[in-house]
């Protein structure tokens, strides 16, 4: 039992994302920093930090990854997605049913799956003529979060396109406006500002997610950190180097939930 | 073509129209002519088909038989969407709740239709959106989106933007019922300058007395089938069919 309540209480990326749990943030955080002077007590903070400071280029480095794997994942997620939500509500089965598939299929499957599959399943390299193009192991992973990624913002787009009122869709008909022309000029335009606050909700939990491609062989900060955490062995810097992890997943993660918010209350308003 | 007062030619033509949704019949048997440059209304108690008439002429919907012919064009056999479009190009439609576009401003309201549609030029389209908006006096809400506006307002910028098509034909459709009673004559007056100046409509009104003013010829219909038409003269204060009668003596006391 006490197990369980152990892993309820784990933190997920999903619950992070919410307003609520984004309220006990700092608080955690507090905790965690307290924590830590305990566990430092008997050690000199200042050499430990010392020490972290030098790891500081490589952690970086690979922060950089993170966030190149999670806007190229939301950028793909992102075309892919729109055009999916679009056809999902093509009035042809033949368009409507394999983008359903898509979705349901991707919507479905663990992310972690997902990532073992782009990065095992997927050649080292494609070979287009006499051109091979690398594949690396980060662009893979990069595709198993765009994958899911284009689902959700299918799902999202396709909500906020039922969403708008179907007079709007009449009203566009009898301006001599085709299918195509009313979604592209009249309602896509008017869903832009309600997938906007879920849209950005789903791009700060794929930044968290972006964590699991140190799984699959990718440098990203948490391969970096373990790095750093095996090669200095010492358990205070453990401690402190996961904890700079965290806190710059949080002051990354954090701004986007805020801002979130504020156009949720803007639009709800209006 | 030189256009003769007297027996000016028909634009629309519906011949023994039917349509059913479902079980429910809405439409059994219409007929209906319209002359060009005349201006019709169509009135009958509520759940009597008018809407779904207006909504047949301009493409909206099919009916299930019957002949609908507006000017050349025969609608009820129109089956691809482009040939729809073509329709709809030269049919104007005014809707009970205006159905502007809301993110977009009075001005682009009323010129992305030709800007996108027509593939007007961007300038000739707003200086004739200007030219409509100052029409149905409201020159200076340009700018203004359609939330910031009255709903007298909002059906004027509605107008506008249908004839913003330079269509042959505007159906409107029950336009004033949603307005608030203080609202409905500013309306009124752009419709009846409209039909004064020769424009083809057809109007699903509850206003029996602007009906019975600029309309050249009024429809009473009831339970989707046309119960009398004539001058409104006559439909008005010496109605033939008792149905008639009754419905005039119920909405005029």
């Amino acid at each position: 039992m006490a197990i369980e309540q152990t892993l309820a209480a784990k933190p997920q990326p999903e619950t992070q994302a919410q307003p609520v749990a984004v309220a006990f943030a700092p608080n955690a955080l507090l905790l965690a920093g307290l924590l830590l002077l305990w566990g430092l007590a008997g050690t000199c903070l200042g050499d430990t930090l010392s020490v972290l400071w030098q790891w500081t280029p490589l952690l970086a480095q690979g922060l950089k990854m993170n966030i190149l794997i999670s806007l190229l994942a939301i950028g793909g997620g992102t075309v892919l997605g729109v055009l999916i939500g679009a056809l999902e509500l093509s009035g042809s089965v033949w368009v409507a049913a394999p983008a359903r598939a898509f979705v349901a299929l991707f919507r479905n499957a663990p992310l972690l799956v997902l990532i073992f599959f782009t990065t095992y399943v997927f050649p080292f390299e494609i070979h287009i003529g006499s051109v091979y193009l690398p594949f690396p192991d980060w662009i893979k992973a990069t595709v198993g979060l765009a994958l899911p990624a284009a689902a959700q913002v299918a799902e999202i787009v396709r909500g906020a396109i039922g969403s708008i009122p179907s007079a709007q869709w009449e009203a566009s008909a009898s301006l001599a406006f085709s299918r195509a022309q009313t979604l592209r000029w009249i309602i896509l335009p008017q869903c832009f500002r309600r997938v906007l606050p879920p849209w950005m909700n789903l791009y700060a939990m794929i930044t968290m997610s972006t964590t699991l491609a140190s799984l699959v062989g990718v440098t990203d900060l948490l391969e970096s950190a373990k790095n750093a955490s095996n090669t200095v062995n010492r358990t205070d810097f453990t401690i402190l180097v996961y904890l700079a992890v965290l806190t710059l997943f949080f002051f990354y993660c954090y701004p986007i939930a805020l801002l979130t918010r504020r156009l949720e209350h803007k639009f709800a308003i209006h | 073509m030189p256009l003769s007062p007297s027996s000016p030619e028909p634009l629309v033509r519906l011949k023994d129209v039917h349509l059913s949704f479902g079980r429910n019949n809405v439409l059994k048997g219409v007929d209906l002519t319209v002359k060009r440059g005349e201006a019709v209304s169509i009135i009958g108690p509520s759940g009597s088909g008018k809407s779904t008439i207006l909504r047949c002429i301009n493409g909206l919907l099919a009916p299930d038989r019957g002949q609908i012919l507006v000017g050349d064009t025969a609608v009820h056999a129109l089956r691809s969407e482009s040939a729809r479009i073509a329709l709809r190009k030269r049919i104007g439609f005014v809707f009970q709740q205006y159905n502007l576009f809301p993110h977009l401003s009075v001005l682009e309201n009323i010129v992305i239709a030709p800007v996108r549609i027509l593939g007007v030029d961007r300038a000739t389209a707003e200086r004739e959106a200007g030219e409509l908006l100052a029409r149905v006096r409201l020159a200076d809400k340009a700018g203004a989106y359609p939330g910031e506006l009255s709903g007298g307002q909002q059906q004027r910028v509605a107008i506008a933007r249908a004839l913003a098509m330079h269509p042959e034909l505007v159906l409107f459709d029950e336009v004033t019922s949603a307005l608030d009673p203080e609202t409905v004559g500013e309306v009124l007056a752009v419709i009846r300058d409209l039909v004064h100046d020769g424009l083809t409509c057809i109007l699903v009104t509850h206003e029996m007395r602007f009906a019975e003013e600029v309309s050249h010829e009024v429809v009473f219909t009831e339970g989707g089938e046309i119960v009398e038409h004539g001058a409104p003269a006559a439909l008005f204060h010496a109605p033939r069919n008792a149905r008639t009668h009754a419905f005039i003596n119920a909405v005029s006391h």
